[in-house]
This record gives C-alpha cells, sequence and structure tokens, in this order.
C-alpha cells in the first residue's frame, strides 16, 4: 500500500514545512499582511485628489 | 524545569488522555465563561430579533441598537473566543498527554479577557457605544469601549502563545509519542496561527481608535480603519472554521474510532487555510471605492479559491472518515447504511453533523457566492449577510461548540450529562431554529431589506419605502426561528449548568460512556479487507459531496442571472 | 491506533497514496475553483453589471457644492412627499448624491435607458447607498467620492436606503434614512 521507505529516508519537504510551527506562523502573517494589508492601503493612499 | 508527579495527573479512562489537573482547571475556567457569555449574547440576541419580528417590534430604536451592538460583540467574540481558548488548551495539553506551559500567563489570560468583556458591556450598557460590534469610524463610542476589546484581544493573544509553548514542552518531554502531531492539533495550529494574525490586526487599529476616542489623535481615516479592522473582523470568523472542522475531526474519531482519510489531503488543506484563509478579510470591503479590483479580485478569492478548495476538502474527508470507520466495522451494505445506522439519539454526533450541514449548505456556500466580487453589490449589507453569517457562526462554529461539550463535561468537568433527553433534542431544535432564520433572513436580503435597522417599515417617513409583502413574511418567519434558536440555545445552557453542578459525579478512573474501538483494530480482527463500492472507500459521502457541488454551482448561476437583470453599472 | 487525535500511524505520511473518493473530488472541486476565478474576471468583459473603480480624496464641504451646483442648475419642480427640489440632470452628465444623518439627497429623475454619471459620498459618517427595489448597494464615505456609470433599465419610483448603520435615535436614525429616484421612460 504505501511505499517501503528505509529508516534514513528523511520525511517529505512537504511534511518537514507542515510540522515547522515557526515557519507557518511568519506565512500566516506575512503573506495576507503583504497582499491584504499593504496592498489595499497604498490603494487607498494612491486615491487622486478630487478636481 | 518543572518537574510533575502521577498526582498531576489522571488519565481519563476512554480516551486514554492524561490529563494535567492544573491545565484542566484553565479548560474549566475558559469554557465556563465562554457558556455564560453565550447565555448573556444570546438574551441580547432575543431582544434583537423579537425588535426585528414584524408585528412585535420589542425594543425603540436606541435600545435596539444598543442590544445589537452587545449581542454582536458578546456573541461574536466573547463566547466564541473565551471557548475557543479552552479548546487550544485542551488541544495542547489534554490531547498530547502534557501539562500547560506557564499556568500563569495563562491565568493572565483568563483575567484579562474577564475584565476586558465587563468593560466594553459597561461602555455598550451605559448607552454611549451603540457602534455596533465593528465600530466604524467617525462614529465614536465611550473610550473604554475600546480600551475593554484591547485588553480582551491581549488576553487572546497571551493564550495563544500558551498554546504554542505546550506544544514546545510536549515535545521535549515527548508526551504524545513519535512523529507529527496529531490531526486536531494541527488543526488547533493552524486556527492560533490566524488568531495572531487576526489579534494583531485588532491591536494595530484598536490602539489608535481608542487613542482617537480619547482626543490625543485627531483624526482616523475611515477607509484604512475598515481595511484593518476587517483583518481582525474576517480573520477572527476564519479562527472559527479552523477550530469548528478540527472538533469534526475530533468527534468522527471519539464517537466512530475514525481515523483521517489522508493525512496528506486533511494536512494540505489545513495548509491552504494557513496561506491564503485571511484573504477574506477583503469580503467586507468589496463594495467600496478607490480599491481595484484586481486587489478585490485577488483576494476575495483566497487565491484562485484555494482556501475554498480547502473547505471543500474538509467538507468531504471529514464524513468520509466517518462512512470508513462505519464501512469497517461492518456497516458495508449499499450507499447510506452507515449514515442512517449512525447514533442520531447522541447529541455529540447529531450535533457535530448537524453543524457540518449547516456550515457546509448554509453557510458555506453563500458565503462563496455572496462573496464574487460583482454579487456582491446586490447583498452588501442587505439581511443577506446576518443570514450568511448564522449560517456559519451558529448552525456551525456554535453548534459544533455545543456537540463537542457534551463529550468534554464528562472528561473534563467529570459529570454525567444531566437532563439527557433535553440534551438529545438539543442539536436538533437548535439547527432547526438556526437554518430557518438563516435562510428566511437572506431570501429578505435578496429583496432588499437593509442590515442593522431598528424599523423595517420606515414609520412615518415623507419618502416612504415599502419592501416586497414576502420579504416582510420571510422577517416574521425569520425571526420565529430566531425565538426557536434561542429556545434550543438555553436547553444548551440549562443541560451544561445543570451537569456541572448538579451531574452524578464520575469517580476518577471510571468511564461516562464504553470504550470506542478504532475501526482499522475492527476490521482486522473481522478479517474485512475491502470496503465501499468500485474501489471507492466512501462512495455515500461522495454522493453527499456531489448534491453540494451541484447546488453550488446552480445557485452561482441564479446569482449571475439575478445580477444581470438590475441596472446596467460599470 | 492511529486516529486524528493521535500521532499518524504512518510517519511517513506525506508518501501515502490518495484514495480514489479523496482524488476525484479534490479534482472536480479544484476545476470549479478555477472556473469561479476565471467567470468573476471575465464578468468584467460579459457582464453589464460592474463596479467602476473610480474615486477621488474630496472633503464634505467641497463636495456639498458639488451638490448645490448641480442642484441649483438642474432644478425642475418641486416633490409632492417633501415639497424639496427634484433634480433632473442631463443624460452623460454628473450626478451628485450625498448621504448624510439621515437622508440621501437630493431627490433625483432620470431617464430609462440613459447613462449617468453617479457621484457618491458622506458628509458626516459612512452611510451605506442602497437602491431600491434594484438592490444595489454600495458602501459610501466622509471624505471619499466614488464615481460610476449607470443606466435605469425599468421605470418608476426607486428608493434610496442606507445599510451602514450610522447612528441615530428614536425618532429619526439609520432606520429613517431615505432618498429617491424617478426614473421617467
Amino acid at each position: 500500500m504505501s511505499e517501503s521507505t528505509s529508516s534514513s529516508t528523511k520525511p517529505h519537504v512537504m511534511q518537514r514545512i507542515l510540522e515547522d510551527n515557526s515557519l507557518l506562523l511568519f506565512l500566516a502573517v506575512v503573506i495576507p499582511t503583504v497582499f491584504y494589508m499593504l496592498w489595499g492601503i497604498m490603494e487607498v493612499l494612491s486615491i487622486p485628489l478630487a478636481k | 524545569m518543572a518537574t510533575t508527579t502521577m498526582s498531576d495527573f489522571r488519565v481519563d479512562p476512554v480516551s486514554g488522555f492524561k490529563i494535567h489537573r492544573t491545565a484542566n482547571t484553565l479548560v474549566k475556567a475558559n469554557a465556563f465563561a465562554a457558556v455564560v457569555f453565550l447565555l448573556v449574547g444570546g438574551l441580547f440576541g432575543l431582544g434583537v430579533a423579537l425588535t426585528r419580528m414584524p408585528g412585535v417590534q420589542l425594543l425603540k430604536p436606541e435600545m435596539f441598537y444598543m442590544f445589537l451592538t452587545a449581542h454582536g460583540i458578546i456573541a461574536l467574540m466573547v463566547w466564541i473566543i473565551f471557548f475557543e481558548i479552552a479548546v487550544l488548551y485542551f488541544l495542547g495539553a489534554h490531547v498530547l498527554n502534557s501539562r500547560l506551559a506557564t499556568p500563569r500567563w495563562a491565568w493572565l489570560q483568563f483575567w484579562l479577557m474577564i475584565i476586558g468583556a465587563a468593560m466594553t458591556a459597561v461602555a455598550i450598557l451605559q448607552g454611549g457605544s451603540s457602534v455596533m460590534m465593528t465600530s466604524y469610524p467617525p462614529l465614536t463610542a465611550a473610550p473604554h469601549f475600546y480600551l475593554g476589546l484591547i485588553l480582551f484581544a491581549v488576553g487572546a493573544l497571551i493564550g495563544c502563545f500558551v498554546f504554542l509553548g505546550t506544544l514546545v514542552i510536549a515535545k521535549e518531554e515527548k508526551t504524545y509519542g513519535e512523529g507529527s502531531l496529531p490531526l486536531v492539533v494541527f488543526g488547533g495550529v493552524t486556527a492560533c496561527i490566524i488568531a495572531i494574525f487576526t489579534i494583531a490586526s485588532g491591536a494595530l487599529i484598536l490602539i489608535p481608535t481608542f487613542l482617537w476616542s480619547l482626543g490625543l489623535i485627531s483624526h482616523i481615516d475611515p477607509m484604512m480603519y475598515r481595511i484593518v479592522w476587517w483583518a481582525f473582523g474576517h480573520s477572527s470568523q476564519q479562527i472559527n472554521v479552523v477550530t469548528h472542522i478540527s472538533i469534526w475531526y475530533l468527534i468522527a474519531a471519539l464517537v466512530f474510532g475514525a481515523k483521517p482519510m489522508s493525512e496528506k489531503v486533511s494536512r494540505g488543506a489545513f495548509l491552504l487555510y494557513i496561506l491564503f484563509l485571511q484573504f477574506g478579510s477583503v469580503h467586507h470591503l468589496l463594495s467600496d471605492p478607490g480599491l481595484s479590483s484586481a486587489w478585490k479580485i485577488f483576494n476575495t478569492s483566497y487565491m484562485i479559491y484555494l482556501a475554498v478548495l480547502a473547505s471543500l476538502i474538509h467538507g468531504l474527508t471529514v464524513p468520509g472518515s466517518i462512512e470508513v470507520a462505519q464501512r469497517k466495522k461492518g456497516m458495508d451494505t449499499g450507499m447510506f447504511t452507515w449514515i442512517r445506522k449512525a447514533p442520531w439519539g447522541n447529541p455529540v454526533f447529531s450535533g457535530m453533523f448537524l453543524s457540518l450541514i449547516g456550515f457546509g449548505f448554509i453557510g458555506g456556500i453563500t458565503g462563496v457566492v455572496m462573496s464574487v466580487e460583482q454579487i456582491n453589490m446586490i447583498i452588501h449589507n442587505t439581511m443577506y449577510l446576518p443570514g450568511h453569517f448564522h449560517g456559519t457562526v451558529v448552525a456551525g462554529t456554535t453548534m459544533a461548540f455545543m456537540a463537542v461539550t457534551y463529550w468534554l463535561i464528562p472528561v473534563v468537568f467529570q459529570r454525567k450529562i444531566a437532563l439527557a433527553g433535553v440534551a438529545k433534542l438539543q442539536p436538533y431544535i437548535f439547527s432547526l431554529g438556526s437554518f430557518v432564520f438563516s435562510i428566511a433572513l437572506m431570501g429578505a436580503g435578496t429583496m432588499g431589506v437593509q442590515r442593522r435597522s431598528a424599523d423595517m417599515f420606515f414609520a412615518g417617513q415623507p419618502l416612504a419605502y415599502e419592501y416586497p409583502e414576502i420579504a416582510k413574511g420571510m422577517m416574521s418567519i425569520g425571526e420565529i426561528f430566531g425565538v426557536v434558536m434561542a429556545v434550543g440555545a438555553v436547553m444548551f445552557i440549562v443541560v451544561v449548568l445543570a451537569s456541572i453542578f448538579a451531574g452524578e459525579r464520575i469517580p476518577e478512573g471510571s468511564a461516562p460512556w464504553p470504550k470506542v474501538e478504532d475501526a482499522d483494530v475492527v476490521a482486522e480482527k473481522s478479517g474485512k479487507k475491502h470496503i465501499g463500492i468500485g474501489g471507492f472507500e466512501a462512495p455515500g459521502t461522495f454522493v453527499f459531496a456531489m448534491i453540494l457541488f451541484v447546488t453550488i454551482v446552480l445557485y452561482y448561476f441564479i446569482n449571475f442571472k439575478y445580477l444581470s437583470t438590475i441596472w446596467t453599472l460599470s | 491506533m492511529g486516529t486524528s487525535y493521535t500521532p499518524p500511524t504512518n510517519p511517513d505520511w506525506w508518501r501515502e497514496p490518495i484514495e480514489r473518493t479523496e482524488l476525484l473530488w479534490i479534482v472536480l472541486a479544484f476545476a470549479w475553483c478555477v472556473f469561479m476565478f476565471g467567470w468573476m474576471i471575465g464578468w468584467h468583459w460579459i457582464g453589464n453589471q460592474n463596479m467602476n473603480n473610480e474615486a477621488y480624496k474630496t472633503t464634505p464641504e467641497a463636495y456639498s457644492k458639488k451638490v448645490a451646483d448641480m442642484q441649483a442648475q438642474y432644478a425642475v419642480r418641486k416633490d409632492e412627499a417633501t415639497g424639496e427640489d427634484v433634480v433632473a440632470p442631463p443624460p452623460g452628465s454628473d450626478v451628485y448624491l450625498a448621504g448624510m444623518q439621515w437622508q440621501w439627497r437630493p431627490i433625483l429623475e432620470l431617464q430609462k435607458g440613459k447613462s449617468y454619471r453617479i457621484h457618491l459620498s458622506s458628509l458626516d459618517v459612512v452611510h451605506g447607498f442602497s437602491l431600491q427595489p434594484e438592490n444595489i448597494n454600495f458602501q459610501a464615505y466622509p471624505g471619499y467620492e466614488q464615481v460610476f456609470t449607470a443606466t435605469p433599465n425599468k421605470s418608476g419610483t426607486f428608493a434610496i436606503a442606507c445599510g451602514e448603520y450610522c447612528g441615530g435615535g428614536d425618532a429619526f436614525g439609520h432606520h429613517t434614512m431615505l432618498g429617491r429616484i424617478y426614473v421617467k421612460e
């Protein structure tokens, strides 16, 4: 059913990412801060003055 | 550094968890506070329902706006976050057989949250802070309104770090064996991580707003406020989603001996949440001026709908794991025997499954559709909103929290459930109330009824406007079932209080119910090799998922059809 | 051994193959997700109802002046209900609507099938612009002016309600806030 893995095989890189809580916390904070908050704020700041 | 002795722990004989006594006290404290605030928040909600019920209109507008502000904050923030802290401590300590990190900080968390919630509640009840949960400037509340929320948020943040610290300790002290964290605890990690972003955003906006209310800052830009506030406001709903999904997995395992269909798939879905779920904050700004469609579309889709994919995945793998377990235990005939023979009389299960259906069909579908950039224009700030979010937070999250409480009371409080007959009925009453309430209010919203309004009849206004008769009918039906929902909530609270204070005590070491056998173990003993139909291990669940799929597709296009009939806009 | 509340039975769980039910569902669900993303983008070209992103920073004073100027220039009659001006700006022109505690003004008269550049802003707190019974809803801010092109495709009397809580007491408030647009054939 699952491929036999020797004890010297490292866990898959995705498994290692999913086990790294600090990395996950970093991503969860940085990604929305950049793409949602900072991008959005920049857009509001660039709204031009009414003529 | 801290040494623990055997008497610091007791073992729960059914789940096998080694329960640390101090951790347990903290779970109890937070859970109890949660239920008290549910009662208070629910009573305010009842006042709102009776006012928005045509023909009753209980409260005059000023009082209504105060009740609505109180209901929003106490039900949506205080009840839910207190319960989530209890769940985090349970997942980090009890499920991992560990002690809780830094109990002193945990108590600080508890008292900050109590004081903060009380402070804001007082501000609201004093009458000068009817600004709704969202408190948008230039509307101003009393300074202690904001300060209370800040203290509450700081407390919750401390709780998050106590949880993360507990995971570190559990790993170091090897309390849960080798390998990755259990799936439900990983779900807790996801919820906690999202909570940290959420609360940090809340602090980022509420602290300046607090200073502004004191006159120390001259101006808060209302658009900036909403962008940052909703990073807090919507993301807190995502904490709810992740937590209730973890609870679904937990209940499936506890009641059925089920295991995840695929650790990779379920954890991968949680990863999609971690990466993209917070983009959903934009949903509240889709009808705002000046923000580009590019920003709106990118964020509202949670990055090509990948976070929605995650929800759809959990929506299959949770009931799928139950189906697999049932089939392994011999209920392998036909498509749906496994669900017909599920323990519908057990409120832990019935509440969980009803929560899954309510969240998926009512909350989830409507959420995805209404957050389409263009469709948002025909639902923004109508009654569709409260209809939708009672489908997610009440029919979904709150029902799931209630369901797991029926399991937690014997384990954490060591008391049997009192008034078992009431408990058995409660999930059905509560779900019936919340399902119909949500659907009816969404109906009223599609017909234009505005939200947060004390009087839908525009009584006595010279430029009078009357909503269609059906809309009024929908509000009547909806609010009547809102009362049913309140009855369901009261039933829950009565059972909880009766059990905690007067339930039959369970002596330490004895089990309140028989141990549930692992489905895999049962299958091995009986020699059952293959389950399911045609190589599909969970065909019944697949059928349910396809029903959900077809419903989403139909509902999506129906809404676009409706959108195409209004005035053209560009 | 091996439930959702114990560590995974297989320590190398990422490499485990995915069972058929899940795999098929993931493929279908992902396809739908991509479709929805494309449709939402595509509607900007194939659909007739989209939001405009045109907006400006303004002030309540500056905006009020624009409203007053338009009103002075294009008022055609007095409204039967309130005695206030009904303003009929020409098709294709800039139309200024102001939300304030607690009304939307001025009362407008537009023509069916003609397009107008509609401007929205608030003079005090955040309001909602909700055209009924069309149920078109936008957010209106003090200090920000939003512009979109609208073409009424039906005639009749339309109300403007407010969906964003904007304060008030028992007699007047968010719940009594209304405006009106007449659309002639």
